[in-house]
């Protein structure tokens, strides 16, 4: 069996599956029960500073988006950090990480954006002998509204300089925690490293009202008929996440600024496709609210599954593997063809890839009188949206051209690669060199 | 083709062989990667869940499934063989119906639970095909156990012990491992040698060694092998078959159904088996119902289950009794043979209906006949060939905790021992419970 033991800034877990700072980690009775599931670590909810804890509302407090059959796509929640005080926690944490000593055990903070603030609870949290810190840059409502949170993370200036206290009051990792509340996730990270943070993760929660209620006309999560923004997570909010950890990834200030990767992680594959986009490891809030902390024992056998049949021996040997693989639009080959092909053994006849082309796309699918649906090469662009539709798996595949062939759509030659930089259409194409 | 479905007696090749060939395929065909991906989809992934707690090896199923889910079989399968070694045999023989799926909380919601059995199958199977052994042993311990017999009981016990270490030999009076794998399941939920081939994969581990033709009672006995091994583990099943005390009941073409099915299951050629064209089955358990579909799948005309009691007091499960309904057999409840029939050979069997008084099952004085040529006893086997001296209770041998018998070194488990229902799950459920007994009393002292 692969050799999950992953090495994140210095801090060793045995396994990459962290569980994010929220509800599973707010106390010691959940982190113990998660260590014993198996989690190789935990960010302890987010503690803030001295003195009355804060107040969440009573409830509900989450909303949600299900499939069909009722599996849970997306969360929200409304809810604040640690209502528990600061005493409790540390103390707890304390008992936890001597208990645990090859678990990685992580502190979530977020305090007023003033100096005195960050010097205040950063030795406190040193006394647990925590294996680092994560500054809550992220969560979307609630705190924001007093300053901290989101309202911090939005501004690159002020991760800068809160990371700077943090690197100067603290001895161990600094790990920021972005926002995806923003519109180009690079500029927090860019303000994190030059603050000197040692890893950025992300995401925290996205802004949304998950649905509204005809009855009483308010958001859901409704308190007393109104209803405010949540924070977005769950697997619905993967795709986002995955975009985000790349930019940073690839992004040259920032490229191999560790990163510890969430959002939407459920299971061995999400782990994986996030690591390879660049990940040190991974952290999961939404699966073990949905399924429990046993979900973690599928994460550990998949991922180690995977790795033996790629023949990888440490996680190191896949981590940011699939970084160079994401480019701009720009660079993409525009020789590169592709036609659909409907494989008529496996196709149902539904028909819904026929209504998706003839309706909303290149018109490149014929139907016979006797429902047998065949693309017309002459059509098709390869958009891939019959693809996407179709129920069956595999029944409709996108078969690549060979090189020299004539593309009946455009009746030229498939050619080497060449992109829209050096494009004829494009009005500031710079010829390619002779 | 000689014969026909009408052909009178007991006749061979009543329809054609490739007729034959398809009735004896799987009963629930294999499923593929998208039946797998929906089925594994609907699986709620329970808390401490009520399918888990049904099975009797307490496979980890809402793990398995997920692991399904997330397209590892080859994952799934090793979550299923840590608890039970013979998973893909008990995948495809379990009563699902009165195990995992009847505690599937989609069974209670919407009558149709996660179909468990068929997704055990899939991943076994995966797994199986990668011909790789997926346990290596701890090192030798120089210990040494013999099993006495190479049933599901027997082996799973037997590699367990190689597993921790220990060397086992598994001897088994039948020319060939498997037990009742081999020679008693339906044809049609375990085919193509599949028991064979499950044995060949479990020896693997190593430390097996399995002699067949060797039988307890018959130059083996238990003094010699208990001198001879640090243990013993009983496997050996319920040798011997009831007796029908009708009369006439020694005419020819009365017979034990689980020869019938013995030989159904050792045949190389179907064609070959000859089958009466009216068949009469005495008994209400899956012998029954195996002994009663088989017949009718060979080509009998007409095939009937008498039971003496009612449906609801019937062995086989309401699935089992659906199954045999869907083929044709016809089931009659609350009537018991007096006698059969025939100038020599059989031809007819007398029936009497049957009540209960008083919780005594009588016969009403009220007759009838059936055409029968054949008449298939399956009224339960018993325990033969216990060694001497060894405790016995209610005909099974006595154990206490995972298998321990009345006599010091020597464990049983299976049908021959006492609990549990009759099945091939339990029978693995308690090698391996032994096996683990076993390990922490040679090891602890
Ligand atoms: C016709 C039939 C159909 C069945 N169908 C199902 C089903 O669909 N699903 C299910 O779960 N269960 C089914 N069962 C029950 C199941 O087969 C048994 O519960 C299970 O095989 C018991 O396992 P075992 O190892 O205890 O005994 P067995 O499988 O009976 O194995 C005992 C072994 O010991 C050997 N042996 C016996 N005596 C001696 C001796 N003196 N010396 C040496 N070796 C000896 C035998 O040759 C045999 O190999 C069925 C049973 C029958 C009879
Ligand atoms: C109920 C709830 C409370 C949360 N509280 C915090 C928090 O206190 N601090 C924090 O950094 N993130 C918090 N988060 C965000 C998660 O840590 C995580 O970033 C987010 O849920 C995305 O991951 P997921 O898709 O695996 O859930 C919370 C999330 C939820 C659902
Ligand atoms: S999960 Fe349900 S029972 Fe538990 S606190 Fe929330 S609302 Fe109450």
């Amino acid at each position: 069996m692969a050799d999950l033991t992953t090495d994140f800034l210095g801090i060793k877990s045995p396994n990459p599956f962290w569980l994010a700072s929220a509800p599973p980690t707010d106390k010691e009775y959940n982190v113990r029960r998660a260590f014993e599931a198996g989690w190789g670590g935990v960010v302890w909810k987010t503690l803030g500073a001295e003195g009355p804890p804060v107040v969440n509302v009573n409830g509900p407090r989450y909303g949600a988006i299900w499939g069909a059959d009722r599996r849970l796509l997306g969360l929200n929640n409304i809810e604040l950090i640690t209502d528990r005080p600061l005493e409790v926690n540390l103390e707890e944490m304390a008992r936890v990480k001597a208990d645990y000593p090859d678990r990685a055990l992580i502190a979530s903070l977020m305090v007023p954006c003033d100096e005195a603030s960050w010097k205040a609870i950063l030795p406190r949290v040193a006394e647990t002998n925590a294996d680092g810190i994560e500054l809550n840059f992220g969560c979307p409502h609630g705190m924001a509204e007093r300053g901290m949170g989101s309202a911090v993370g939005q501004v690159p200036e002020y991760i800068e300089m809160v990371t700077r206290w943090c690197k100067q009051y603290y001895d161990r990792p600094v790990i920021v925690k972005l926002t995806p509340n923003i519109t180009d996730i690079r500029r927090p990270a860019e303000a994190a490293k030059n603050g000197g943070a040692d890893a950025v993760s992300l995401i925290n929660t996205i802004n949304s009202i998950t649905s509204v209620n005809l009855d009483t006309f308010s958001p859901e999560p409704m308190i007393d008929g109104k209803g405010t923004h949540g924070g977005y997570c769950g697997p619905a909010v993967k795709p986002i996440a995955l975009n985000m950890i790349a930019e940073i990834a690839r992004n040259p200030e920032t490229h191999g600024l560790p990163i510890s990767g969430i959002g939407g992680v459920t299971t061995w594959r999400d782990a994986a496709e996030f690591m390879v986009m660049g990940c040190g490891n991974v952290q999961v809030c939404t699966a073990a609210m949905t399924y429990g902390f046993k979900v973690v024992q599928e994460m550990i056998s998949g991922l180690s599954q995977w790795m033996d049949e790629k023949g990888y021996a440490s996680t190191d040997e896949f981590i940011g593997k699939g970084v160079p693989n994401v480019t701009d639009w720009q660079f993409l080959n525009l020789n590169y063809v592709t036609k659909a092909k409907i494989d008529q053994d496996a196709c149902i006849k539904c028909g819904r890839c026929y209504a998706a082309c003839e309706d909303t796309s290149h018109q490149a699918i014929a139907m016979s009188e006797d429902r047998r649906f065949e693309v017309i090469d002459e059509e098709c662009v390869a958009c891939n949206l019959c693809v996407n539709v179709c129920p069956v798996e595999d029944c409709i595949t996108m078969v690549e051209m060979d090189k020299g062939s004539v593309d009946p759509r455009t009746g030229r030659e498939v050619g080497d690669y060449a992109n829209w930089t050096t494009h004829p259409n494009n009005p500031s194409s710079v010829p390619a060199a002779e | 083709m000689t014969h026909n479905p009408r052909t009178i007696g007991i006749a061979a090749g009543r329809i054609a062989p490739g007729e034959l060939a398809d009735n004896f395929s799987d009963l629930h065909p294999p499923l593929d990667w998208h039946e797998a991906r929906v089925q594994a989809d609907r699986c709620y992934f329970c808390h401490d869940a009520p399918c888990m707690e049904a099975c009797p090896t307490s496979i980890d199923i809402p793990l398995f499934i997920r692991q399904i889910a997330t397209d590892t079989p080859e994952a799934a399968a090793k979550t299923i063989f840590d608890q039970n070694i013979l998973g893909g045999m008990c995948a495809r023989v379990c009563p699902t119906e009165t195990l995992c799926e009847e505690a599937c909380v989609r069974e209670a919601a919407e009558g149709k639970p996660v179909r468990i059995g068929e997704l055990q199958r899939y991943a076994t199977d995966r797994l199986m095909a990668k011909d790789v052994h997926p346990y290596t042993r701890a090192a030798v311990t120089g210990k040494r156990v013999a099993v006495v017999g190479a049933g599901p009981a027997g082996l799973s016990c037997a590699h367990r012990l190689a597993m921790k270490g220990h060397d086992v030999v598994v001897y088994d009076a039948r020319p060939k491992p498997g037990g009742l794998n081999e020679y008693g399941i339906a044809a049609y939920k375990s085919t193509d040698d599949f028991a064979q081939a499950e044995v060949d994969w479990l020896l693997k581990i190593g430390g097996i060694t399995i002699e067949t033709g060797k039988k307890l009672g018959e130059g083996l006995s238990l003094d010699a092998l208990t001198a001879d091994y640090d243990a013993v583990f009983l496997a050996i099943g319920l040798g011997g078959v009831n007796a029908l005390s009708a009369e006439g009941n020694d005419r020819a073409g009365v017979e034990d159904a689980i020869s019938f099915i013995a030989d159904l299951r050792q045949a190389t050629d179907l064609t070959s088996l000859p089958v009466g064209r009216n068949v009469v089955v005495i008994g209400g358990g899956m012998t029954a119902v195996d002994a009663a579909v088989q017949s009718k799948l060979l080509g009998a005309e007409s095939v009937t289950i008498a039971y003496r009691r009612g449906a609801d007091r019937m062995g086989a499960s309401k699935f089992e009794q659906d199954l045999a309904a869907s083929h044709g057999v016809r089931i009659l409840f609350n009537v018991m043979p007096v006698a059969v029939h025939g100038n020599g050979a059989a031809t007819e069997i007398e029936l009497e209906y049957t009540e209960d008084r008083d919780g005594r099952l009588t016969g009403t004085g009220e007759t009838f006949r059936l055409a029968a040529d054949q008449v298939f006893r399956a009224i339960g086997q018993t325990l033969t060939d216990a060694p001497e001296g060894i405790e016995i209770v209610g005909g099974k041998i006595a154990v206490n905790g995972a298998g321990r018998t009345s006599l010091a070194g020597v464990w049983a488990g299976g049908d021959c021992a006492q609990g549990g229902e009759d099945l091939t799950v339990t029978a693995v459920a308690e090698g391996r419970d032994a096996a683990e007994d076993i390990h922490a009393t040679l090891m602890g002292g």
